[in-house]
């Protein structure tokens, strides 16, 4: 592999001299040549795994063992009939609803609240927006710690906040609004200023109330922002798993799996079988797409 | 609304923000039963951080190595792919874009499941520098997207009066045009820098040697080292030895942070 690399690259980079002589042909050239690392890093860290993944989702990939042979559908029924399967499923989708609900409505009023520019707002934007910076697993070992009846400074609120399912769900959905909202409070902040203030006046000077200004003009100016909040928010939401690997461990018994730490478990925790994995996590990228493009119907329908 | 209510109102969602992180870092120094630090305030969980198995040291240098690593490959990767992107035609430039682009809409678990396989095929098995090409990879799409926009908004002549005056495109890039997309490089670089520091999945699969372990999983594994006790006052130290560059690279750079998603959003 290694050799083929040096090897292209060879090839390619006189291009850049000879773009000098050859004026004509070189622009074609030279651009390749700049776009190699590009180019090699997607065939070999994104297509080469994705043609591999749905080999071996059809295969009997053992973590250990290796390729075992070819094993479909078998892969694809087994990973549906896992007794996690459903409920996993199941769960993702509350999570999904819950969170991308909350946090946009939440991020929306952020950035309302925000949105002129002063000292004031400042602070508060960059208030928002510091848990951002931090890692989700770092804000998930935080919290745990946070809700921990041993360290935990809210005790006095008596809540049991992983011990129980609703509970659990609960606790990971402030977490998350924690950790994101000001992220998306930035992406609709911009959205805002994309506004310009005419529409503003123009809506005073009809006589809108401050409801009315923010339900016909704000909104609807807002939609490709509030479209592409909700498509990242969906999409992080189904690939759920470091917040509930780290904070809720899944449980209690086994209420909080989401669908993506049942792969993570298939392929290297227990079962070791990565063709299942794989067969599982072609099915998510399929349920993934599938969302995705009843969104982007669906945002775009209403913009006519 | 009038001012004074605005003011309670909107400071108190600010404290409501900052307030874990501020009790993160109090607890961290504070006496707390089942910890190092029992007694009075101090660095004991500090303590025990350092001494917990290869040491934090060697986790910090791991974390370090891999986020610096990332930001190299990064930067130089999407420096020359945003460039030919921005100012080249050449056959298969679209589908290249679009391909690379792409990356965002496969979930990194159905990656990650044959690039840990790959990675053995190539060599790369528990490795740092293979942990860092994987997370580069995920950094493509955004970072080669800012920076073709960043190129794009170069004025056109400043690059053909550099290649007019006998600079070979090369030299023009180097010399007229990075200092030119600066801004750009640095919102990449950070990024890049946020994402490869605070990942977990990724060296959760790819990295199996604990010696090798970057800093989020060895706080993580650290929170259950005796009998399934979790040392929560260990565990605190080790969220502000994790978020604590996060924040102040954040505070330093915030203006490119806002800029990385300006561009993004405007865009889209």
């Amino acid at each position: 592999m290694t050799t083929s690399l040096t090897g292209t690259e060879e090839r390619r980079a006189p291009a850049v001299h000879r773009e000098v002589v050859r004026k004509r042909r070189g622009p074609r050239l030279t651009g390749w040549a700049y776009a190699a690392p590009t180019a090699l890093f997607v065939l070999i860290f994104f297509v080469v795994p994705t043609v591999l993944v749905a080999r071996m989702s059809v295969s009997d990939w053992n973590l250990f063992a290796g390729d075992r042979g070819y094993n479909a559908p078998e892969n694809f029924t087994a990973a549906v009939q896992n007794r996690l399967f459903w409920p996993a499923v199941g769960f993702t989708v509350k999570y999904t609803l819950v969170t991308t609900v909350i946090l946009l409505v939440l991020a929306l009023g952020l950035a309302l609240l925000v949105q002129e520019s002063s000292r004031w707002s400042g602070f508060l934007r960059t208030a928002f927006l510091v848990p951002s910076a931090l890692g989700l697993a770092s804000a998930s070992l935080l919290f745990y710690a946070l809700y921990s009846p041993q360290s935990s400074p809210l005790g006095f609120l008596g809540i049991s906040f992983l011990g129980t399912p609703a509970g659990a769900l609960w606790s990971t959905v402030v977490l998350i609004v924690w950790r994101f909202a000001g992220f998306y409070m930035l992406l609709l902040l911009v959205g805002l200023q994309g506004i310009s203030g005419d529409v503003y006046e123009a809506a005073r000077l009809d006589g809108a109330t401050r409801w009315q200004t923010f339900r016909y003009v704000t909104l609807p100016l807002l939609r490709s922002s509030l479209a592409l909040c909700t498509i990242l928010c969906v999409t992080g939401s189904m690939l759920a798993f470091d917040q509930f690997y780290l904070l809720t461990k899944g449980g209690p018994d086994n209420s909080t799996i989401t669908i993506v730490q049942l792969v993570y478990n298939l392929a290297f925790q227990g079962a070791n079988d990565l063709g299942r994995a794989a067969a599982l996590s072609i099915l998510i990228l399929g349920a993934l797409l599938v969302v995705n493009l009843v969104q982007f119907r669906g945002l775009r329908g209403r913009e006519n | 609304m009038s001012r004074t209510p605005r003011y309670v109102l909107t400071g108190g969602l600010a404290v409501l923000f900052l307030a874990p992180l501020l009790w993160a870092a109090i607890a961290s120094v504070s006496p707390q039963p089942g910890t190092r630090q029992i007694d009075g305030w101090g660095l004991g969980n500090y303590q025990t951080l350092a001494n917990y198995q290869a040491g934090i040291g060697q986790y910090l240098l791991n974390s370090t190595l891999v986020a610096g690593m990332t930001v190299l490959f990064t930067l130089f990767v999407s420096l020359l792919g945003g460039y030919a992107f921005a100012m080249f035609r050449f056959p298969g430039r679209n589908v290249l874009f679009l391909l690379t682009l792409a990356i965002l809409m496969v979930p990194y678990a159905t990656l990650l499941i044959p690039l840990y396989v790959l990675l053995n095929d190539l060599g790369l098995q528990n490795s740092l520098v293979g942990l860092s090409l994987v997370l580069t990879m995920f950094q493509l799409p955004f970072a080669v997207f800012m920076m073709r926009i960043s190129f794009e908004a170069v004025p056109k002549e400043l690059g053909e009066s550099a290649l007019v005056d006998g600079c070979g495109s090369l030299r023009a890039l180097l010399h007229i045009l990075v200092p030119a997309v600066r801004p750009g490089l640095i919102t990449v670089g950070l990024f890049a820098f946020l994402a490869a520091w605070n990942d977990f999945i990724t060296p959760l699969v790819l990295i199996s040697d604990s010696g090798k372990l970057p800093l989020p999983l060895a706080v993580a594994n650290m929170r259950q080292q005796v009998m399934g006790i979790v040392d929560y006052g260990a565990t605190e130290a080790g969220v502000v030895a994790l978020a604590l560059p996060c924040i102040v690279l954040f505070l330093a750079l915030q203006r490119h942070y806002v800029r990385g998603f300006m561009s993004g959003a405007l865009k889209g």
